[in-house]
């Protein structure tokens, strides 16, 4: 057991070692199917590893050696396998895999090509590393190793200088963030002298805190899961992400890495139940991110922005899921988020393969003839991210929304609905543009329209598949059914049995479900009559009214981080470096040596040669040793 | 230890040959090494018996991971310096090895006089490389090292003799200036103060700290590659060592006064270099400033005086070495390729040249203490030592993790990405010898990162027994 624990994270890594090394001089169908192979053996054995815990047994504990040891500073390179963990890693190395094979089809021909899957490898044993580890360290080794892998795939074309920078922020963004979870990593061993979950949550009945002890461990934490899962104040850095290979989009910037954040809450929910301010701050920051990217995202023209943009808000919803407590149901958004999310990025990867590289929906329109395979599927995303009924989305989001409405009342559920509503509003402007209409491209494009090749659309087809049948891992309890809330029993050895919704009456459920699903049906309608039926084509920035431009220009936040962070520290750089350092300091230590210098030649001067003169200061000298004496 | 000048042809080979057997002596002690904090090797020969001074050296666990770093990086800075000639060879490894001999005198000696001696030992032949074979101005910036690191050790000098005049004695032997003999001095409060600003002058120039720093980026950018790299790989590192084994444990009455001056200043400095580093146009001086930071949150780790910071000193000095022995060489290989270090001369190199981009991007993880390369178990246990002292302070020092990230990427991303830059012609890849020296570092790098607990087990011993003989 220990050995195939290890073998799940080890196999990407050696096969990033392996294509990394040798990869340029290997043909591009041997790089692609070992990068593939590695994933695929590391799915299948957390497939065993999940059947294991699903059959009853203990979470699974594996020290493979002492990492760091200071004293009672100890940290074990050590994996645990329990409910949560076993899911995440069936995500990442499930939805992983299917990238993977889609990658051989979308990368083919590019020079790269075994870089990337080197890249995409290395990516894979990071994430796994982060829901791998038993302890907190182990947790932030996957952290920041997800986000080096961020750095290189993004800036994967390096050729072009915007992606580098693109990456660089991404990079540092998540790094502000990664000082907040540092701290509160520091914070926690000084609480509860351990970094091992088991040890801190074993600790924490026995300990009596402080509760601004807890509020602070959470927030902190909460800063690291901010800039991951690209929160506000820290969420600019994703939709610059977009500059790397679609692929990438789909599995780090939608399906995994961005979620690391919600599973980060969630492993440590123990922390967070007994610290409801922070919670209150995780819900608030949750809800209005969800808001505000939805807006953002109505007016975005790039069809990976809307989709990041979405993103954004729906990790915004997951993070509202948490503030109220119920872990379960943010773990199912991720589920079902990593489902029709990956698949509407690998659907636009597609859109945007077919068009030789085009990613404005304005000069898309008309594409369903051309691109059945992908159309269809992206359909069927679309209708589950929009949350129609019985489609995964719709069960995965009714969770949250029932369990606000439990936990704060009717004001946040309204606005929450409402970001479900934007939801359904900006995906189906996505769908309608790009995919009905007429075609608004080059004649060259239009000559060139071709489906995907199979290797990308079979991993479409099963992601669709799953969109679409994604609720059945969580029912809820008021269809009584078999296997209702079987996701939420199977985590809850995991993340506790915390669910508000409970208390809700039936009649309540299906009233705030049928709310909601009105409200997204009517979206889409309206959405199709404008740009389905009308035909409408998303304005230039110059024809839209003021509020609209404040949507397309994403509220101004790069502007105001430029203004108020980046150019006043460059400009202190400069400062620094000119005034303080070259002018004050070094001219201070620079004064001193010519002082001396200076001195030096007065004294020299004294020693001219002239006996007389010597004579004369002997006298002098001797008389005022003479006179101090005497006096 | 080897000391060579030949002027035969081969001089350079002579220099490698006698570094790796050095380096080899190092492995071997390494193995027979009982980490239990005692002295394993000790030599000690009466050298001036009458003032209580002794040829003594000896080897516990922290003075055998310094030789380690100074022998492990001497091949590589031996090799690296073969990419120009010297005019007479044999002269700039000569110096190279009485250098090297030096240094690790000064990790090794027991005796106080004795590690005054190599620490200025150390210094002589390294102005000399720089005075010789130094870019622009090398005369007045390598005469201004040379005076500020000298002054500086004289105070070194003043602080030890009044220590050793407080040592204990008999009545018929003398005092002595053995380090037990040292420690065991009782200073008065105003002494101790005195002697450990004695010290810290000294080391502050030496490693150095803000304010003191202003000689090293002109220094570092000036010096030849190998001269730059002795300097940060190594001979920084003896103001960090000097701290740890003489400066707090001859005056630990001061520390209290002291400690939060010294760690203001270091960690003012972190941040401080590493906002200049932010905007430097020149990829060495970037590095020299970025230097100036790392060893600021070393030097904290040190002056907070508690083992996770000391533990975390002692890795991130093998880890920093290895780093900016690598980092200095890449600069070497750019600015032979394009006859610039200026950022905005370079670009498009990972297109042509992708194996040296490659070898540059591992070890700029390590020095932006990525997890799983060799910065990040001290930069870990490092901040957490300051953090323990101040939680305010160690999120201060913390802001390391996100500047370096900045300007260390952005550097990386001027000289590697983009199409290539003004230089249009397409760039050479990695020869031989920088494969060799780049790829030793990134092995390290890597090697030191998944296995960071063999160094602090090396060591643990012997910072315990440091510890245990100081009372604060």
């Amino acid at each position: 057991m220990d050995i195939l624990i290890t073998l799940i994270p080890f196999l990407p890594l050696l096969g990033a070692a392996v294509n990394g090394l040798v990869g340029a001089r290997l043909p591009e169908r041997v790089v692609g199917w070992l990068g593939s192979g590695a994933v695929l053996v590391s799915f299948l054995l957390s497939l065993y590893l999940f059947a294991h815990l699903h059959g009853g047994a203990e979470p699974v504990r594996t020290t493979l050696y002492p990492f760091i040891a200071v004293d009672s500073f100890h940290v074990d390179f050590a994996f645990l396998v329990d409910p949560l963990s076993v899911w995440m890693m069936l995500i990442v190395t499930g939805v992983g895999l299917l990238i993977h094979v889609y990658s051989i089809g979308y990368m083919h021909g590019d020079a790269g090509f075994w870089r990337f899957f080197a890249y995409l490898n290395l990516f894979i044993f990071s994430m796994l590393l982060l829901v791998m580890g038993d302890n907190l360290v182990m947790l932030f080794f996957g952290w920041e190793g997800v986000g080096l892998c961020s750095y290189l795939l993004i800036g994967f074309w390096y050729d072009n200088r915007a992606y580098g920078k693109a990456a660089r922020k991404a990079f540092v963004m998540n790094r502000i963030g990664d000082l907040g979870l540092l701290l509160g990593l520091f914070l926690i061993f000084a609480v509860f002298d351990s970094f091992a979950y088991a040890d801190i949550f074993a600790r924490l009945p026995v300990l009596r805190l402080d509760p601004a002890v807890l509020t602070a461990v959470g927030l902190l934490l909460f800063v690291g899961a901010v800039g991951k899962s690209a929160q506000i104040p820290l969420f600019t850095w994703l939709p610059d992400a977009m500059a790397g290979p679609t692929p990438v989009s789909a599995l780090i910037h939608a399906a995994t890495m961005v979620t690391a954040g919600i599973y980060l809450v969630a492993r440590c929910h123990p922390l967070f139940s007994l610290a409801p301010t922070a919670l209150e701050v995780v819900a608030f920051i949750g809800l209005l991110t969800s808001l505000v990217a939805g807006l953002i995202a109505l007016r975005q023209n790039d069809i990976k922005k809307v989709l990041a943009y979405s993103t954004v808000s729906q990790l915004g919803l997951m993070f509202l899921a948490l503030g109220m407590g119920a872990y379960a149901a943010a773990m199912f958004h991720v589920t079902t988020h990593a489902f029709f999310k990956a698949l509407l990025f690998l659907g636009a990867g597609s859109v945007i393969h077919a068009l030789g590289g085009e990613q404005d929906i304005r000069h898309m329109g008309g594409l369903r003839r051309a691109l059945p395979v992908t159309y269809w599927t992206f359909l069927l995303a679309t209708l589950a991210i929009s949350g129609v009924p019985l489609l995964s989305g719709f069960f995965s989001k009714d969770e949250i929304l029932a369990n606000t409405f439990a936990g704060v009342g009717v004001g946040w559920w309204v606005l929450a609905a409402l970001g479900g509503g934007l939801t359904a509003l900006y995906m189906s402007r996505l769908l309608f543009v790009t995919f009905f209409g007429t075609f608004r491209g080059t004649e060259e494009q239009r000559a060139d329209l071709h489906e995907s090749p199979h290797v990308m659309t079979v991993p479409l087809i099963i992601l669709a598949v799953l969109s679409v049948a994604g609720g059945l891992l969580n029912l809820p309890h008021l269809l009584h059914v078999p296997g209702a809330e079987w996701l939420a029993h199977f985590l809850s050895p995991s993340v506790g049995e915390s669910r508000p919704a409970h208390l809700l009456s039936a009649q309540t459920e299906w009233l705030l479900m049928g709310a909601a699903s009105l409200l997204a049906l009517s979206a889409i309608a309206w959405a199709y009559w404008a740009y389905g039926v009308r035909q409408r084509v998303p304005q230039d920035e110059a024809q839209l009214s003021a509020v609209e431009r404040v949507f397309a220009s994403k509220f101004y936040f790069d502007e105001f981080y430029d203004w108020a962070i980046v150019r006043p520290v460059e400009r202190l750089s400069q400062l620094l470096h000119y005034y303080a350092d070259v002018w004050a300091i070094d001219g201070f230590v620079n004064g001193i040596g010519s002082a001396v210098q200076r001195i030096g030649t007065e004294f020299r001067r004294l020693q001219n040669g002239n006996i007389e003169y010597y004579l004369l200061g002997m006298v002098v000298g001797a008389v005022l040793l003479f006179l101090s004496l005497w006096l | 230890m080897a000391l060579l000048a030949s002027r035969a042809l081969p001089a350079r080979w002579v220099a490698v040959g006698a570094t790796v057997a050095n380096l080899l002596l190092t492995v071997l002690m390494l193995v027979g090494f009982e980490a239990d904090g005692r002295y394993n090797y000790e030599f000690n020969l009466p050298w001036i018996p009458q003032a209580g001074v002794a040829f003594r050296l000896g080897l516990d666990g922290v003075s055998l991971l310094m030789v380690l770093l100074t022998n492990l990086l001497a091949p590589l800075i031996v090799l690296a310096s073969g990419t120009r000639a010297y005019g007479l060879e044999g002269r700039y490894y000569g110096l190279a090895l009485l250098m090297l001999a030096a240094l690790n005198g000064v990790f090794m000696a027991l005796d106080g006089l004795l590690f005054y001696v190599f620490y200025e030992m150390a210094l002589i032949p390294v102005y000399f490389i720089c005075a010789i074979w130094g870019g622009e101005h090398r005369i007045r910036i390598t005469l201004k090292f040379f005076i500020y690191t000298f002054v500086g050790s004289l105070f070194m000098l003043v602080a030890l003799l009044a220590v050793y005049y407080q040592s204990p004695s008999d009545g018929v032997a003398s005092h002595s200036f053995a380090w037990e003999a040292l420690v065991a001095a009782e200073l008065d409060a105003s002494t101790a103060w005195w002697v450990m600003l004695g010290f810290f002058l000294a080391f502050a120039v030496k490693m150095p700290l803000f304010p003191f720093h202003t000689w090293q980026p002109d220094t570092y950018v000036s010096a030849p590659t190998g001269g730059t790299m002795l300097l940060s790989g190594i001979m920084l590192k003896m103001g960090v060592y000097g701290a740890i084994r003489w400066m707090i444990p001859l005056a630990p009455e001061a520390w209290h006064s002291w400690a939060p001056v010294f760690l203001g200043l270091a960690v003012f400095g972190i941040v401080y270099a590493s906002l200049i580093a932010l905007k430097q146009s020149d990829l060495k001086r970037l590095i020299a400033y970025s230097s100036i930071a790392h060893v600021g949150l070393i030097a904290a780790g040190v002056l907070v005086w508690n083992k996770t910071g000391l533990q975390g000193s002692l890795i991130q000095m093998l880890a920093h070495g290895v780093n900016v022995v690598g980092l200095f060489f890449v600069v070497d290989a750019l600015e032979r390729r394009l006859g610039s270090r200026a950022l905005f001369d370079m670009g498009g190199v990972a297109r042509s040249a992708p194996r040296l981009a490659a070898l540059y991007f591992i070890v700029t993880l390590g020095a932006i203490a990525v997890p799983l390369t060799n910065g990040f178990a001290g930069e870990f246990l490092l901040l957490n030592g300051v953090w323990r002292y101040h939680y305010a302070l160690g999120a201060a020092a913390g802001l390391t993790i996100i500047l370096g990230a900045a300007y260390m990427l952005r550097a990386y991303g001027l000289a590697m990405f983009g199409l290539a830059g003004p230089h249009a012609e397409p760039v050479a890849d990695a020869d031989p010898r920088e494969l060799v020296v780049l790829g030793c570092a990134a092995v390290l790098v890597l090697v030191l990162g998944f296995f960071p607990n063999w160094v602090l087990t090396l060591t643990d011993g012997s910072v315990n027994r440091i510890l245990g003989a100081v009372q604060l």
